[in-house]
């Protein structure tokens, strides 16, 4: 046989290792490679390499019309896609002061938080499935399959919705998306009772995430990380509240926050998150206002020449979109502030000394969607 | 040489007819077991999930298996470059021996067994910590980071959980006063108020207080160390697929991994069949005793009462797995040694006592 | 003490797990088997794009004006028009789809200005799956005149 070279490569003293998590790793739920530093089990360092799924978003969209860029803001993060091209509408009706319907806003708003669920249940369960159990993901992805027919059946599309429009939605709810969601959320709140017998009592459970992966409020301000894993460390910091758009000042809402910063109160923030978009819904279905749902927007759009973003509160943390304008049929620079980039951009110091099994588990706890890092 | 003809032929020539059917049986058994112990898996997983798993082979998937089996062995079997290749390629034998020779001393009916030990019990315990070697071996020689990690997590969990589960062994010992296994069941005789789960109480048949009154705690102690003995979820570090990739297995292909499945779930069949026979009567019907005349047919009937109960056991291993997450590593070796070495010991001294209990009076 | 009911009341968060697993044992099964069963498709289903069936039967209501083609954002529409012999306007010759590059958005139908029927609407169709590369070369015009035989 060839003789190999395997003498590993720098100083014989140190007994670290180098293992390469991914880029084709079960936890990684993607092609996220995280070069480990690993002394035995403990992890030295952690180096997340990104970009193996780089789709140059960005740049799509200097060379794309304002409308054309609509369908790419629901595969950035595919799994909240309604929030993100609610950003993109919302930069466009801002800079051309468009005025968006009552009812179009309220069904923004439901479609919105019905996809938040949704993207919960996922990151949830794949979650779950990252830390050895396999059934909750299958029991999650039946409830989300239900989110999935309501939206499905007013735009079309399950995953890449692009269903919101410059100054309105591309067509109105039926009366089947109304009853069903209604019917939706007392079943989601039965299920969601079901889900913390299930999961969240769990012992093994408990077990695995309490205490691990501690992040503060402090490292969270200096990464700039947003979403559940700030509320998570006690900031209760949600641009729905903080800057509120569309008509999320008329609902009555919490935002859930605890101040351990552990992996469980991560876990915690997004089963509560998850029963306060339920209450949203609830109250938006109730309040639903008649009328149009298109407003008056130009049949060409054409940005004024300026600098204009808008951010929402997608499943994952605060997205924010920038556009800059010069006053063409095209943008001249697009800018996504995504969520996962900055929650993932913590890692590094967090996992410092970290069993393996643990990171996984906190790597789970950022819920990690990767096309939106790479972007 | 003729030393070890005299003493080969101390047994008569039947002894060893039997010997060599009942291990071409328990190969056959072993063989059928885990093939189809895997479709039993993949189905309940199914069942648990709400989807009617594999279905499209044969009635209700049942050409599975076989299908599976073929798939296995007309792939290529590799050795990873760098890799000890004698290593590798032994330790997939290594690993599915110990339990084929465990089951050579489980009595799955009253005659039904090859061979009548007077210490199969420690026989069984014996071979059934060399699993850990082969599986250690699987690991170290595949030249890969995961697999020696994994292979470093069994080692620890296997010393970690053998100690609880021969204390919790040797509480039954101290009641049974014999290491025959045959013989276990036979004072089990009578109906399950005889079992050891129940007679470790009360026993109904001397009518004083049984040996262990803290017999359904053993034998959740027991029963989880065979969990975590096999590597069965919760306690699947050894797999572990979402943090090791395969864990001991990443590297190995083909039949390779097949016969890995294999022993795993032949050592599931032993450790359900070692707490059927050590806690629930074995082959004794539930109630009353199977008359002795009834010959071969009761020998039959045992056998069921025997499997039905095993494969209870089994199917409570696949609903635990589809059940619980992955329990973290230092979280199950504090299992081991935080409580259930504490809490087996102190059924030992409890039983020490109970047992000179009645004697006092 | 305290360890004795952090593991009882361990013990039980398990049992509970357990039984809500087994419950779901006996339930039915929710999946839909796929080949046999299919679901229904909604009415608003994005598949890929066709020449809407010109109700008075004849031509395609198309005027190939070319708005589809300059909404895509993938360009992967392509369309060319002669001029009607009958009248004033076009009428389409070519209309086609790369189905490989589309991403469904539907910005081509929003785009239609034929009133009141769009000329291009949504099929239903989803079993698209090939092994080859000539399912994506779509050609409408040819589809839409298979469709027309089919129905008369």
């Amino acid at each position: 046989m060839k003789a190999l070279n395997l003498i590993p490569v720098g100083d014989p003293a140190d007994e670290t290792f180098t293992l390469n998590l991914g880029p084709q790793h079960p936890a990684t739920h993607g092609v996220l490679r995280v070069k480990l530093v690993m002394d035995g089990e403990y992890i030295t360092s952690a180096q997340p390499v990104i970009g193996y799924i780089h789709r140059m978003h960005e740049k799509m969209g200097e060379n794309r019309t304002w409308a054309q860029y609509l369908p790419n803001t629901s595969r950035v993060d595919y799994l909240s896609a309604m929030t993100y091209t609610h950003a993109f509408v919302g930069v466009v009706e801002r800079a051309l002061k468009i005025e968006v319907p009552q009812r179009a806003e309220y069904i923004r708003v439901i479609t919105s938080e019905l996809n938040r669920i949704a993207s919960h249940l996922v990151g949830w369960g794949a979650w779950v499935m990252d830390l050895g159990g396999f059934t909750p993901i299958l029991y999650a992805f039946d409830d989300r399959e239900k989110i999935l027919d309501l939206l499905e059946g007013i735009c079309g599309s399950r995953l890449t919705f692009c269903y919101y429009r410059f100054g309105g939605l591309c067509n109105d709810v039926d009366e089947a998306f109304v009853s069903g969601t209604k019917a939706f959320v007392p079943y989601m709140r039965e299920r969601m009772k079901m889900y913390k017998r299930l999961v969240t009592d769990n012992i093994i459970l408990r077990k695995r995430l309490e205490g691990i992966g501690p992040v503060s409020a402090e490292m969270c301000r200096r990464y700039g990380a947003c979403g559940p894993v700030l509320r998570g460390s006690g900031v209760a910091y949600d641009v729905r509240k903080a800057e509120p758009y569309s008509v999320y000042k008329d609902f009555d809402f919490d935002i859930p926050h605890y101040p351990q910063g552990d992996s469980m109160a991560r876990y915690l923030v997004r089963m509560d998150e998850i029963e306060q978009s339920l209450r949203i819904i609830e109250q938006a279905i109730a309040k639903l206002p008649d009328g149009p749902t298109m407003g008056k927007a130009p049949r060409i759009v054409k940005l004024p020449v300026g600098d204009f973003c808008y951010a929402t509160e997608c499943a994952r943390g605060r997205l924010l979109v920038r556009v800059t304008s010069d006053g063409k049929e095209n943008p001249y620079r697009v800018r996504l502030r995504t969520p996962c980039f900055t929650n993932l951009s913590l890692f590094e110091e967090a996992s410092k000394g970290m069993l393996l099994a643990d990171a996984i588990a906190f790597m789970g706890s950022l819920d990690l969607v990767i096309p939106d890092i790479d972007r | 040489m003729s030393a070890i003809f005299d003493y080969l032929t101390q047994e008569p020539v039947w002894f060893y007819v039997r010997l060599v059917l009942f291990l071409v049986g328990t190969l056959a058994f072993v063989g059928a077991n885990a093939a189809y112990l895997v479709w039993v898996e993949r189905k309940g997983a199914g069942r648990f999930q709400r989807r009617p798993g594999p279905d499209e082979a044969g009635p209700w998937g049942l050409l599975q298996p076989p299908a599976d089996g073929i798939k296995l062995m007309a792939k290529q079997v590799m050795t990873p470059p760098g890799a000890d290749a004698l290593l590798f390629r032994l330790a997939p034998a290594l690993v599915l021996m110990p339990p084929m020779m465990c089951l050579a001393v489980i009595p799955f009916g009253d005659k039904l067994l090859a061979c009548d030990l007077n210490i199969g019990l420690l026989l069984v315990f014996a071979f059934g910590s060399i699993n850990v070697m082969a599986l250690m071996l699987g690991g170290w020689a595949s030249r890969n980071k995961y697999a020696i990690i994994s292979a470093a997590r069994v080692v620890s969990q296997n010393v970690a959980y053998e100690i609880p589960m021969l204390l919790v062994v040797i509480t039954l010992l101290m009641i049974t006063g014999t290491m025959n296994l045959n013989e276990i069941i036979h004072q089990q005789a009578g109906g399950f108020w005889q079992w050891n789960i129940v007679r470790g109480i009360w026993d109904f048949q001397a009518g004083h207080i049984g040996g262990n009154i803290l017999v359904p705690v053993t034998f959740l102690i027991f029963y989880t160390c065979m969990l975590a003995e096999t590597n069965r979820a919760p306690f699947d570090m050894a797999e572990a697929e979402s943090e090791l990739v395969a864990g001991a297995f990443t590297e190995y292909a083909g039949m390779g991994f097949g016969v890995f499945f294999m022993a795993e779930y032949a050592n599931i069949v032993v450790g359900c069949a070692l707490a059927t026979l050590l806690f629930l009567g074995g082959w004794q019907s539930p109630i009353g005793t199977v008359p002795a005349e009834w010959g071969w047919w009761g020998t039959l009937l045992g056998t069921g009462f025997f499997f039905a109960k095993m494969y209870f056991l089994i199917f409570c291993v696949v609903w635990i797995r589809w059940t619980f997450p992955r329990t973290q590593f230092y979280n199950l070796l504090n299992l081991s040694w935080k409580i259930l070495i504490p809490v087996s010991l102190v059924t030992l001294l409890l039983t020490a006592g109970l047992l000179k209990l009645p004697n006092l009076f | 003490m305290k360890t004795f009911w952090e593991v009882l009341l361990g013990l039980k968060s398990l049992f509970t797990g357990l039984s809500i697993t087994i419950r779901e044992f006996f339930k039915p099964t929710i999946t839909t088997h796929y080949p046999r069963q299919t679901e229904t498709i909604p009415a608003r289903f994005r598949g890929h794009i066709q020449l809407t069936q010109n109700p008075d039967g004849g031509a395609s209501l198309c005027i190939a004006c070319k708005s589809c083609e300059r909404a895509c954002p993938s360009a992967c529409i392509i369309v060319e028009g002669v001029k009607k012999t009958d009248g004033p306007g076009k009428t389409v010759s070519e209309f086609r789809l790369d189905f490989g590059t589309c991403s469904l958005c539907g910005l081509c139908i929003e785009a239609c200005p034929v009133k009141p029927v769009k000329a291009i609407e949504f099929t239903k169709r989803y079993n698209l799956a090939s092994t080859t590369n000539d399912y994506a070369d779509m050609d409408l015009v040819q589809r839409y005149k298979d469709l027309q035989a089919k129905k008369s």
